[in-house]
């Protein structure tokens, strides 16, 4: 039966197809071949979670060595969750892509750009499959390099400075999650996750493991973005291709908190992470701070992809805000806003997209009266924006309101005024781009605009769609992330 | 604490300290990526050298030996050195660009280049 063999078939299929695009050399190939791949992946991933969303788990060993010798792929509801969310965004950035990157790769580049297309993928759905310390360090490899050449192919000439940058800031963080995963192997002989776990108890204390959570923790925050570790982000998303930004905005910072997540809960265990170290309060004042300097950074912005992309940073101190209280809803808060934030982010950036592809810039001095000529493309920016900020009727209310739950039941209220006060920086920035779409002259360049063809528009609506119907219909994606907080929170020991 | 019985660590921090130096300290970017990989090498010797029992076989069930070294690290840090390859060509590979696209692998001068009066900044350079 080829569903028994799901969990690898995610992994296999896109590095199969990507020596096949070099091969072809030929562009649309290329880019047909990523669309079938990453649909396939969705069916995939969707049918995995479907198996896996009631608390079960599957595990698959590979070329049926056994775990915990083998490399074992473990799906249970966290990473089933983490699938669909990946391969979804992978799905709808391949049909958005086809357009852009005609406009802003060179011709013979594309089958090259799809390639790497795939190989992120591949990378990024294999950190969510593997159950395997250091297989999911070569994963990680295989979608930071080809995110790196990803970003490197931006038009702009800073495109390669920010590429080097990201490469020389994530080789370091992937070194320093090799050096974790080395020590805790030292310790526990087992390269194993679960089998990790199990061994882990009795020597929880002893100074090679904190050394190794200590190294994992430095090293996934770097590669996740948590403030102070963000430097990277922003030049990588503003001058990347606008289909990259889209793609990595919404996917690879969340398989990195998926990372920590992983190593926190289920490795380390919670009540060494939270109740015996101070990882908490760590988290809780990196978090705060990653809300309020980079939401303010992000108002001082200049280019409206640079600005966005601060304002990334300050929704991941949202999300570590959420796994700081150590508690289910905070949990919960953390993982529906993993989702949340992907659906909206990648909804403002493939938006954005469409922009650059008319307008060749995104910077506010050029897109005044944008809104007159590209009606539908500044409304989804600014139901997008809604969501960043909060607003009810939004995916980013739910979340907010998860936190802010979270929050009053640890007893912090001054934590829930903090959050709402966050949320009001977001809407200055906001605000910003309506102030300039909606309220500015349009310029004699900006009046021969029309909005971005069909194909990019329909897939950014699409996005926008999702933010404001799992605004209203909660039960798919607060059960998802319930039950991956339950799992979490139970099965770590 | 047994300072000599953990030779191999000591070199391991050493190697780690010094790459990490590198590439804080220097601002030629091909440096920095000499930097980079000297610090990944250190990570090899941080697996391999527990790996090692003296007088240890390679892992063969026969009745005259007892004591084995443990495989697993070796076949590990193979496909770690792999990766450290790839990340130095890709590396330097960019710098290539970055030297064609600048003129420079100063990143001081770089980034200067890149700091113009702020209005007419991000003026798409196409560089490709």
């Amino acid at each position: 039966m080829i569903s028994l063999h799901y969990p690898i078939l995610n992994v296999v299929v896109p590095l199969i197809a990507a020596p096949l695009m070099v091969l072809a050399r030929h562009g649309g190939f290329a880019w047909l071949l990523a669309t079938v791949v990453s649909g396939s992946s969705l069916a995939v991933s969707v049918a995995l979670f479907a198996e896996v969303a009631d608390g079960s788990v599957i595990s698959y060993a590979i070329g049926s060595w056994a775990p915990p010798w083998g490399i074992e792929y473990r799906i249970d509801s966290v990473n089933g969750f983490l699938l669909v969310l990946v391969s979804l965004i992978a799905s709808v950035v391949a049909v958005y892509s086809r357009e852009s990157v005609a406009a802003e790769v060179a011709p013979e580049q594309h089958y090259l750009f799809y390639t790497m297309y795939v190989l992120c993928l591949a990378g990024l759905l294999g950190i969510a499959a593997t159950g395997d310390g250091f297989n999911l360090f070569v994963f990680l490899e295989i979608s930071s390099l080809s995110s790196y050449v990803l970003i490197a192919l931006g038009r702009d000439r800073r495109a390669l400075m920010a590429s080097y940058q990201y490469l020389i800031m994530g080789t370091i963080g992937a070194t320093f999650i090799v050096i974790g995963v080395g020590l805790l192997f030292l310790m526990t002989g087992t390269l194993n996750l679960a089998d990790m776990a199990a061994r882990l108890p009795g020597i929880s204390e002893t100074r090679p493991i904190l050394a190794a959570l200590a190294f994992l923790t430095v090293g996934i925050c770097l590669k996740l973005a948590l403030f102070p570790l963000h430097l990277w982000l922003p030049n990588a998303y503003a001058y990347a291709p606008s289909a990259v930004t889209a793609f990595l905005a919404a996917t690879a910072t969340k398989v990195s908190l998926y990372v920590l997540l992983r190593f926190y809960y289920s490795v380390f265990g919670e009540s060494v992470i939270f109740a015996a170290l101070p990882m908490g309060a760590i988290l809780l004042a990196l978090s705060l701070a990653a809300v309020f300097i980079a939401s303010t950074v992000a108002i001082f912005q200049h280019d409206v992809k640079r600005l966005f992309a601060y304002s990334s940073v300050a929704q991941i101190g949202y999300i570590t805000l959420g796994v700081s209280f150590d508690s289910l809803t905070g949990l919960t808060a953390a993982i529906v806003h993993l989702f949340n934030h992907a659906l909206t982010k990648g909804a403002l950036f493939m938006l954005l997209g469409g922009v650059a592809l008319r307008l060749g810039a995104v910077r506010f001095q050029d897109i005044g009266g944008i809104a007159r000529v590209m009606p539908l493309t500044s409304f989804g920016i600014v139901l997008a924006g809604l969501s960043l900020i909060g607003v009810p009727g939004t995916v980013g209310f739910v979340s907010k309101w998860y936190l802010v739950l979270a929050a009053l039941e640890a007893g912090a209220w001054w934590l829930a005024v903090l959050i709402v006060l966050g949320s009001l920086l977001a809407v200055i920035y906001v605000w910003r781009f309506v102030e300039a779409a909606y309220f500015r002259e349009p310029s004699a360049a900006v009046a021969r605009l029309r909005e971005p063809p069909l194909s990019m528009l329909a897939t950014s609506w699409l996005m926008v769609a999702a933010c404001v119907y799992f605004g209203l219909d909660t039960s798919l994606t607060i059960g998802g992330a319930a039950q991956a907080a339950a799992g979490l929170l139970g099965g770590g020991r | 604490m047994n300072v000599a019985g953990h030779f191999s660590y000591w070199v391991t921090i050493l190697i780690a300290i010094s790459g990490l130096y590198i590439l804080i300290a220097r601002g030629n970017l091909v440096k920095k990526l000499v930097g980079l990989a000297i610090f990944q090498t250190s990570v090899y010797l941080l697996y391999i050298a527990p790996g090692k029992l003296i007088g240890g076989t390679a892992p063969i069930v026969a009745d005259r030996f007892a004591v084995y070294s443990n495989p697993l690290p070796h076949v590990l840090i193979l496909t770690a050195i792999v990766v450290g390859v790839a990340t130095l060509a890709l590396g330097l590979a960019l710098v290539v660009r970055i030297k064609e696209a600048y003129g420079s692998i100063e990143e001081d001068e770089i980034l200067e280049q890149d700091r113009p009066p702020f209005d007419s900044s991000a003026n798409n350079n196409v560089s490709n």
